[in-house]
């Protein structure tokens, strides 16, 4: 009983009434966050993964920077309804080079995990630039902006560098042909061998239509089309022990 | 514990007080309800058998399965194949019929139709609009205009595996030369070959350059649109006798379409909405109006 009295202590004191509160909420923390960082199953294992493209990962820059996550979220929850709309439900292993992941549960706009390959480069420009002449009953803003702005690659082999110490597998050759690799992207005239030797399924085209500049449309675009198409579904066993969640 | 002598106890009401005294003003100790503390235990209780039951406990490797061995995924697994079984009669039927088939049989028509229907509004319309209507550089699916081909067989090749689409090995593909920008028609060529267009589907054109443009016509476009610009399913060659214009119809599109065409894009949707879909999907935009 004289342990429980000893409360009177902590309430009638404010700094240790504080510490003892961060005491208790941080054992709460640690008990749920903790334990995701080292638990082998938080991630399945997957085939078909890889670092997203220097091309690709300006399209993200710019993804992130206009705030498409706001209305759009990247994660199909375990539903029937949603895994029969966009197809089947998201990986954890789908966002392991994401910094930052861009789940989330709020919709305005339909869920993007999975848009790669079902509109065509032209349709997504066409929305961007004006999303009502395709969808008329849509709310989003246009974004014809990107058209016009030139994409500078000098500083993207920075953009990998940094995601690189957050623990994605760049590796050296990667960074250093960063500027390469994202110029040759967007262009399928260039010779572009080492890219597809460096990235699995890249997609290569004149993203944006204009062959003669590298916009950040071609980067949105080149983004757009690769999300959820990396993970080989045939490899992936969803009845496993390790794969349930 | 202390004798009850020892407690505080309100004269007034008999309660025992906490102690505690702001300038004579105390305050009275009353126990929580009885169902309240009782629920509350009960909840502790719950929740042990909660955790062997679910999937909960961090170990050092991976967590506690639980008994159950319920998870979302298995959740959702056993919806969807509880509705695949639902549907299966049908729709396995749908998948082993031919199209003839399909189209004599009332009931497999129907669910074809109605879940094509469905399907077009998720997968379709963000191109072709919610009611096929189309738009520039996505082709109106009601009319019986078909670039590819209106019979069940030609629409079930280009859902499948779309036109254009480098992903997929078996798509259809047709691509017109770039007249003006690969510098194979002069500038003046191509605008006599745009008033012979014009003059091909009878609209007001120039007819002095119309007959200039028919030669270069039968020269260059012939080989895939045909003599008299009827077009040419077999090559994805749109007709351009009708009126009906994929791009629009005005003179500009039309000039800008022969110097430097721009060439469309459908997705493969084969592998991602599998065969009953993809059939299903067919006979609906076969009905739709156009179907030939």
């Amino acid at each position: 009983m004289s342990f429980i009295a000893n409360h009177k202590k902590l309430e009638r004191n404010l700094g240790w009434l504080f510490v003892f509160s961060l005491v208790a909420v941080l054992i709460g923390g640690i008990v749920e966050i903790v334990p995701l960082f080292y638990l082998k199953n938080t991630i399945e294992k997957v085939e078909g993964m890889r670092p997203y493209t220097p091309l690709e990962l300006a399209g993200r820059n710019v993804y992130i920077r206009e705030g498409c996550y706001v209305c759009h979220s990247q994660m199909i929850r375990p539903f029937r309804d949603e895994v029969e709309r966009y197809g089947h439900y998201s990986l954890a292993a789908e966002s392991m080079y994401d910094h930052p992941f861009q789940w989330g549960s709020k919709r305005t706009g339909p869920d993007l995990a999975r848009v790669g390959g079902r509109y065509s480069d032209d349709w997504h420009v066409q929305h961007m630039i004006d999303p009502q002449s395709v969808v008329p009953d849509s709310i989003m803003p246009g974004y014809s902006f990107l058209a016009n702005a030139e994409l500078d690659p000098a500083d993207i082999g920075a953009h990998l560098k940094a995601n690189r110490m957050v623990g994605v597998p760049y590796t050296d050759e990667m960074i250093e042909n960063a500027e390469v690799d994202m110029i040759a992207q967007a262009d399928p005239d260039a010779d572009t061998g080492d890219l597809e030797e460096r990235y699995d399924k890249v997609n290569i085209r004149y993203f944006d239509g204009d062959a003669t500049r590298l916009t950040e449309m071609d980067a949105i675009v080149a983004y757009m089309q690769m999300l959820g198409t990396l993970v080989d579904f045939e490899a992936f066993n969803a009845d496993d022990p390790d794969n349930q969640r | 514990m202390a004798d009850k002598a020892d407690k505080n106890v309100d004269a007034f009401t008999g309660i025992e007080t906490t102690g505690h005294n702001w300038d004579g003003i105390t305050e009275l100790n009353s126990p929580l309800p009885r169902w309240w503390l009782w629920t509350f235990y009960a909840t502790i209780i719950f929740s042990i058998g909660y955790m062997i039951y679910y999937p909960a406990v961090p170990l050092i490797e991976s967590a506690t399965r639980g008994v159950s061995g319920i998870t979302n995924r298995q959740i959702v697994a056993e919806e969807l194949a509880a509705v695949r079984a639902a549907k299966a009669p049908i729709v396995d039927k749908i998948v082993a019929s031919d199209f003839e088939t399909i189209a004599a049989d009332d009931e497999l028509f129907r669910f074809a139709v109605a879940g094509g229907n469905s399907l077009f509004k998720v997968h379709c319309s963000q191109c072709h609009g919610s009611g096929a209507q189309g738009s520039p550089g996505y082709p109106n699916l009601n009319d019986d205009v078909w670039i590819w081909g209106g019979d069940m067989d030609a629409i079930y090749t280009t859902i499948a595996h779309g036109i254009r689409d480098e992903a997929d090995d078996d798509t259809r593909w047709s691509e017109m030369p770039n007249f003006g920008t690969d510098e194979l028609l002069t500038g003046e060529e191509i605008a006599s070959v745009t008033q012979f267009v014009l003059q091909l589907s009878g609209r007001d054109h120039d007819a002095v350059q119309a007959t200039a443009g028919a030669v270069i016509f039968e020269e260059n476009c012939a080989s895939c649109h045909g003599d008299a610009g009827e077009g040419s399913a077999e090559d994805g060659a749109p007709n351009l006798a009708d009126a009906l214009w994929h791009y629009g119809d005005s003179e500009e599109i039309i000039r800008a379409q022969i110097a430097q065409p721009r060439h469309g894009v459908m997705p493969a949707w084969g592998e991602r909405l599998g065969e009953a879909n993809v059939k299903q999907l067919t006979v609906y935009v076969h009905s739709l109006g156009g179907g030939e």
